[in-house]
């Protein structure tokens, strides 16, 4: 059954370069496949967490998934849940962690659904060990335009590889079936030290990376000369019981993690400029210990900082931001060096730089992580100039056998783009197989040709459309 | 797709073999530009622009003839291109004549078509493609307006009527359009050297037709809604705009 549509203008994360599009709300996993008949373009989409056009579909019709969100079967003792691909990773945590249970990979933000984890491949803290969330599904439940579809990795194996990873654009992700991860508490043992530039960073992650399951670093994108890259490298683990003092114990499991603070209005500029960004960068730097020094902190504090402030993202004011998250090969360390120097003399101030390691490349075909480092930066957009220097880092990222990451991506140049992705023809035949017509599409999948030359399949012309 | 830096891959040009649109064009063609629909009254000049882009590897390049004082073409001229071009990133409206602000030589019937050529068939081409980009969920349309349409001026008191009257359709769509995804950039350059001015008496602020091109190219990537060109002259004409009637009627130029 399909039920109204509105009109509504959509734009990702990154607040920029946004599109209408006509938005339903299946209320059914059956609505879903009745929307799919209709004429048009369609993308599913959840809760708007990728940083550029990945889910929009201007001018055509966007399934605002959140309504699916069903816990559809929790095996505790098993350890895994069915659930619909609307839910998101927050509502989940707050299920399964009070009985034991953790996500085997989360994002830096719980505001994030299933369906979108899935179509991003996501990655987390644990990739050098656990991998991305694909290698952690036992199978899910596709709806495309031919009909729906079960599969896994090993059901239909090449169309599962193909949808995890494959932006939204095999058919709209219904529901999936993940293996948990036992834990004992709600707490992390989180240990943080400080280095004082990028070489001493990455020695020492490389070195930690083997003894605890989460890490990352943050990097000051603003110190240059000597200090270039100094960083506060946290390393993360699950604590045990016996790891719990005082109050904790008496409920070790519990899991309520709030939002106080949200970013009231969209300020008219920019409140994240090279001056305020340096201040914090400061700040957070010196914060640090300049000794190794070991703390329990929530799983929100640990995964989630962000989670705490609510719209973040307008801070970025009118023009919005870009993440520039690339992953190049290890022995390539001199690429990561040598963005950070190019984005610290084009003074692009980024509030947050994260760098890390990835383990072993999974098999989804257009999933980004492969072994190596990756290194994100969230930047202003709206800045003259700022195009062609990441056009020039675009180059670099790719020469050393790299690529950058479609989720967070909204200006990569689609040549380089199927360079980085060399898999993109295979998958766009997997594509075809269980969507002819081409009825699945993004402004991203647009942008980067990724199904290969478009076919235009438009809704008879209407006047005077409402907005 | 526009990027999120403003950058578009798709463009159709009304006025596609003027000097302006060449320029702009040109530049784009550095980042993303992939097909272009160059529509003008003058077949020799378009393609001579379409040959230029095909040299600057732009893989698609087509050509349309079209007279924009021929009214009753435009909405299906509009539809055609959206047929030809897919998605349309960007429109450049750049069709527009000088004509003469002497008195003597000026009649009833030069004044009408000069104001048809400047005004009316460029906006009656925005509106067409407002409406096409609107069903298409986003888009923008760049308009050439003058500053001497800013405040108009003896010297070149038709031409810049029909400016004032093109710039202030264009930022009124452009605020009626608001929450479409459509977007209306308006560029006001002042003196610009081409074809078009060739042999006029060329005045302090003058600029080349690559400069406006480097000033749109800033105003897509900064997301502006006016740009001047050279930037300064906003804070020059917001002064002159001011000033009284008798002192802007002896100004030299």
């Amino acid at each position: 059954m399909t039920g109204p549509r509105h009109g509504e203008l959509l734009v990702g994360w990154g607040r920029a370069g946004p599109s209408a599009a006509w938005v339903v709300d299946p209320q059914r996993v059956e609505d879903v496949s009745a929307y799919l008949g209709e004429p048009g373009h369609h993308l599913p989409r959840g809760l708007g967490r990728s940083y550029g056009d990945a889910a929009q579909c201007a001018g055509g019709t966007v399934l605002d998934c959140t309504a699916l969100d069903r816990i559809v079967e929790l095996d505790e003792l098993g350890g895994r849940v069915r659930v619909e691909a609307g839910c998101s990773i927050d509502a989940l945590l707050r299920v399964i962690v009070p009985r034991g249970l953790f996500v085997p990979v989360t994002p830096g933000t719980r505001y994030v659904t299933v369906g979108g984890a899935i179509a991003s491949d996501i990655h987390g803290k644990n990739h050098h060990r656990d991998g991305t969330i694909s290698a952690h599904l036992e199978g899910l439940e596709l709806a495309t335009p031919t009909g729906r579809l079960q599969c896994g990795p090993d059901k239909d194996a090449e169309l599962f590889w193909a949808t995890t990873g494959g932006m939204g654009l095999t058919g709209v992700v219904t529901d999936a079936t993940i293996r948990l991860l036992p834990i004992e508490t709600s707490q992390m043992v989180v240990s943080t030290e400080r280095t004082a530039d990028l070489e001493a960073c990455m020695a020492r992650m490389s070195a930690a990376d083997a003894d605890h399951r989460y890490s990352v670093a943050w990097v000051d994108s603003l110190a240059r000369g000597r200090h270039l890259g100094r960083s506060v490298i946290t390393t993360g683990d699950h604590a045990a019981r016996s790891d719990l003092t005082g109050k904790l114990r008496d409920d070790p499991l519990g899991f309520n993690p709030r939002q106080p603070l949200s970013v009231p209005v969209t300020p008219p500029v920019s409140l994240l400029n090279p001056l305020t960004v340096a201040a914090f960068n400061e700040a957070w730097y010196r914060r640090a210990p300049r000794t190794p020094t070991t703390e329990l902190q929530r799983i929100s504090t640990f995964f989630h900082p962000l989670d705490g402030v609510g719209r973040w993202n307008a801070l970025y004011g009118p023009h919005g931001f870009t993440q520039y998250q690339f992953v190049v090969p290890f022995g390539a360390e001199d690429v990561v060096r040598a963005v950070l120097e190019r984005l610290s003399s084009a003074r692009a101030a980024s509030f947050l730089v994260v760098l890390k390691r990835f383990g072993a490349a999974g098999q989804g075909h257009l999933s980004f992580p492969t072994a190596g480092w990756t290194l994100a930066l969230d930047l202003p957009l709206g800045t003259v100039g700022l195009a062609l220097v990441l056009d020039e880092l675009d180059e670099i990222v790719a020469g050393a056998g790299g690529r950058v990451y479609l989720s967070k991506d909204g200006r990569v140049r689609p040549e380089i783009l199927h360079a980085m992705y060399p898999r993109i023809a295979e998958w766009a035949e997997i594509r075809r197989s269980v969507d002819p017509e081409g009825v699945l599409e993004s402004d991203l999948g647009r942008r980067l040709q990724l199904a290969g030359p478009r076919r235009h399949r438009t809704r008879p012309p209407e006047r005077g459309r409402g907005r | 797709m526009n990027d999120v830096t403003g950058m578009p891959q798709t463009v159709v040009v009304v006025g596609g073999g003027a000097d302006l649109s060449r320029a702009i064009l040109r530049v784009l063609s550095g980042r993303r530009l992939r097909s272009v629909l160059l529509a003008g009254r003058s077949n020799e000049s378009l393609q001579a622009a379409a040959e230029e882009l095909r040299g600057l590897s732009v893989a698609r390049v087509e050509t349309e003839r079209l007279d924009v004082t021929e009214i009753a073409g435009i909405e299906a001229f509009a539809d055609e291109a959206a047929r030809r071009v897919g998605h349309i990133d960007l429109v450049l409206i750049a069709a527009g004549e000088l004509g003469t602000g002497e008195l003597t030589e000026l009649d009833a019937p030069s004044v009408a078509r000069l104001a048809t050529t400047n005004f009316t068939g460029p906006a009656a081409a925005m509106t067409a493609f407002a409406r096409v980009l609107c069903a298409q969920g986003d888009g923008r349309i760049v308009v050439l307006s003058s500053v001497a349409g800013y405040r108009v001026r003896a010297a070149n008191f038709v031409y810049g009527a029909t400016k004032a009257g093109l710039d202030g359709f264009a930022l009124g769509l452009g605020d009626a359009l608001a929450g479409s995804g459509v977007e209306v950039m308006v560029v006001r350059p002042g003196f610009v050297r081409t074809k078009m001015t060739a042999g006029r008496k060329v005045p302090p602020f003058a600029v080349d037709a690559s400069d406006v091109a480097d000033a749109v190219l800033r105003g897509l990537e900064s997301g502006a809604s006016v740009v001047w060109v050279p930037a300064w002259l906003r804070y020059l004409f917001g002064i002159l705009r001011l000033a009284p009637r008798s002192l802007w009627r002896r100004l030299p130029g």
